[in-house]
């Protein structure tokens, strides 16, 4: 039961700073969520903070694996036209 | 200019602000830090990996320090630059979405330097709440970036913000940001605190509507007020590049300053980036903040003095300990740009060193200007004295990752025990580090690489 950060991740450092447990861990310049730490901001607000807050798209997975802000939904740029311009 | 702005600070200040005073352009130096890397709202012109041309900041990639970094970074350009007089925080991110690193960056400055004038930039959002602390600390000038009054206008501009613990998006969102940048100008009128508006023209978007926001924030009392066009490529990766919106014409943008006068328009700005330093007009850079190659070239031959390498000491990650006694390994790296593996062994006008010790923590211990020894395919590898140079700069090393290098050179460096290694070209430096340093371990996936999966990152057992 927790959040996981992916590669799409920017190192933005602003889920670590509103993770309430300070769930979030930078190694290295390398942003990773620690499974024991993180309870999904279950007791404390009504959504997961680091993807409410999170600019990148696909770079916080729930507990499933989904992307929570998938392509698309965070800037409004249609995948297609997303994926073109990955590097 | 409005009244409220003739008090207690007086004219000095921003006769000697090279932003705010056409005159000051040419005498005195600023500095921007970047120390503030998240933001709390997502512009349509603002991609956070890459650096924003519109609001004169670095990507989130290049040159984040911390505060104590920051310090050091100021006195040494304080010691080379006698007439820098304005130190100014506007990014990776929003200054005031990272209030800590901002604040504590502040005081530090003004503890050592209390005549540097201290600047921040900001959109707004979380300006309300701060302005208390920005009159106590004596911050003489703050930036807005004010795009639109209207939340119909704001919309196309703001896709969402995050407020009250919640990712708000549309006019909803656009309506809160709006009024807390309007409150938050005006409470720093009424503390005599000088206010500069950015505003980016966006042609179809907000080009009719930006003397509306000029009158409106001419009514709070603003000091100046600079329209800057939209810079709007692909490459960036934002929104308005990708779905092509255009950028302004000159004629656009002259056309809409000349419908705003209330107050000092400006225009002589440069859009420089937030990690800049130097006179705006004859801009010093330094190069360990990841200014582009291309970026150091322009300067160089345009005779602008580039100031020497400034070392930084990287992070060392919180909760990792590094006792001294510890002996790192140490790495080499060949970059242009100071967060990328992207030189030719023979082409890097730097090499930078890490150290990598045994509980993970990654420094970044030197940075050595090199001579260069290849200059074209012809004479590659020829000039030897240089080579020799750097194989004895680089002994301690056990390897220099760099995007490709020669044959000569290579067989140089591992007859003295530095391995070359080209299969990290373009990967992110700390990121090809981590790698080489767990290869033979587990390998953490890596950012920006595998576009096809999305892998979960496993945290490293950290024992907290
Ligand atoms: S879901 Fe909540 S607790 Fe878990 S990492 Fe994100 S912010 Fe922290
Ligand atoms: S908020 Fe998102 S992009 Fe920023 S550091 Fe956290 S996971 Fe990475
Ligand atoms: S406020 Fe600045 S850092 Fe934040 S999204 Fe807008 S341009 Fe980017």
């Amino acid at each position: 039961m927790a959040m996981t950060i992916t590669q799409r991740c920017l190192g933005c450092y602003a889920c670590e700073q509103v993770c309430p447990n300070q769930a979030i861990e930078i190694l290295a310049g390398i942003f990773t969520i620690i499974a024991e730490l993180c309870q999904e901001c279950i007791d404390d607000f009504s959504v997961p903070q680091c993807s409410a807050i999170c600019p990148a798209e696909e770079a916080i997975l729930d507990r499933h694996g989904y992307a929570v802000n998938p392509l698309g939904s965070l800037t409004g740029v249609p995948a297609e036209i997303r994926s073109r311009w990955m590097v | 200019m409005s009244l409220s702005h003739s008090g207690l600070r007086g004219e000095r200040s921003l006769d000697h602000h090279p932003c705010f005073s056409e005159e000051a352009v040419h005498h005195y130096a600023r500095m921007h830090l970047a120390v503030a890397p998240a933001c709390n709202i997502q512009c349509h012109y603002c991609h956070r990996k890459y650096d924003c041309a519109n609001e004169s900041r670095p990507g989130v990639v290049s040159g984040l320090v911390t505060p104590e970094e920051a310090l050091v970074r100021v006195s040494m350009a304080k010691a080379r630059l006698p007439n820098l007089t304005v130190i100014g925080i506007a990014g990776p991110g929003d200054a005031l979405a990272n209030p800590a690193r901002t604040f504590e960056t502040c005081r530090r400055i003004l503890a050592e330097f209390p005549d540097l004038m201290l600047c921040l930039s900001t959109n707004g959002l979380a300006l309300p709440e701060h302005v208390d602390t920005i009159a106590t600390l004596g911050i003489h000038h703050v930036t807005v970036t004010i795009n639109a009054i209207d939340p119909e206008v704001g919309r196309h501009i703001y896709p969402w913000i995050y407020w009250k613990n919640r990712r708000i998006r549309s006019s909803e969102a656009a309506k809160i940001l709006i009024d807390r940048q309007q409150e938050g100008i005006a409470r720093l009128v009424t503390k005599k605190i000088w206010v500069k508006i950015n505003s980016v023209l966006i042609p179809g978007v907000n080009d009719d509507h930006l003397p509306k926001v000029h009158t409106a924030i001419a009514g709070h009392g603003v000091f100046t007020h600079n329209i800057m066009p939209l810079i709007s490529v692909p490459e960036h990766g934002t929104y308005y590049g990708l779905m092509g919106q255009r950028e302004p014409t000159a004629h656009e943008l002259t056309r809409v300053r000349s419908r705003c006068g209330l107050v000092k328009m400006m225009t002589h700005c440069r859009q420089c980036r937030s990690d800049a330093i130097g006179l705006l007009n004859d801009e010093i850079l330094e190069n360990d903040a990841g200014m582009s190659s291309c970026r150091s070239e322009q300067v160089n031959s345009s005779g602008g003095r580039v100031i020497p390498l400034i070392p930084v000491t990287g992070h060392v990650p919180p909760g990792i300990s590094r006792p001294d006694r510890m002996v790192p390994r140490r790495i080499a790296i060949a970059s242009h740009d100071g967060v990328h593996v992207n030189a030719h062994f023979g082409q890097a006008s730097i090499l930078t060193i890490f150290e990598c010790f045994p509980d993970g923590g990654i420094r970044q211990s030197a940075q050595w200007p090199v001579p260069r020894y290849c200059f074209g395919d012809a004479d590659c590898g020829t000039e030897q004295a240089p080579l020799e140079t750097i194989v004895t700069m680089l002994s301690g090393c056990e390897a220099i990752l760099c995007e490709r290098i020669g044959y000569g050179p290579w067989q140089r460096l591992e007859a003295a025990g530095i391995q070359p290694i080209n299969t990290y070209a373009g990967w992110r430096i700390l990121q090809a580090i981590a790698d080489h340093i767990g290869k033979h371990g587990t390998s953490t996936p890596m950012g920006g690489l595998n576009h096809g999966i999305l892998e979960p990152r496993l945290a490293v057992a950290s024992g907290r």
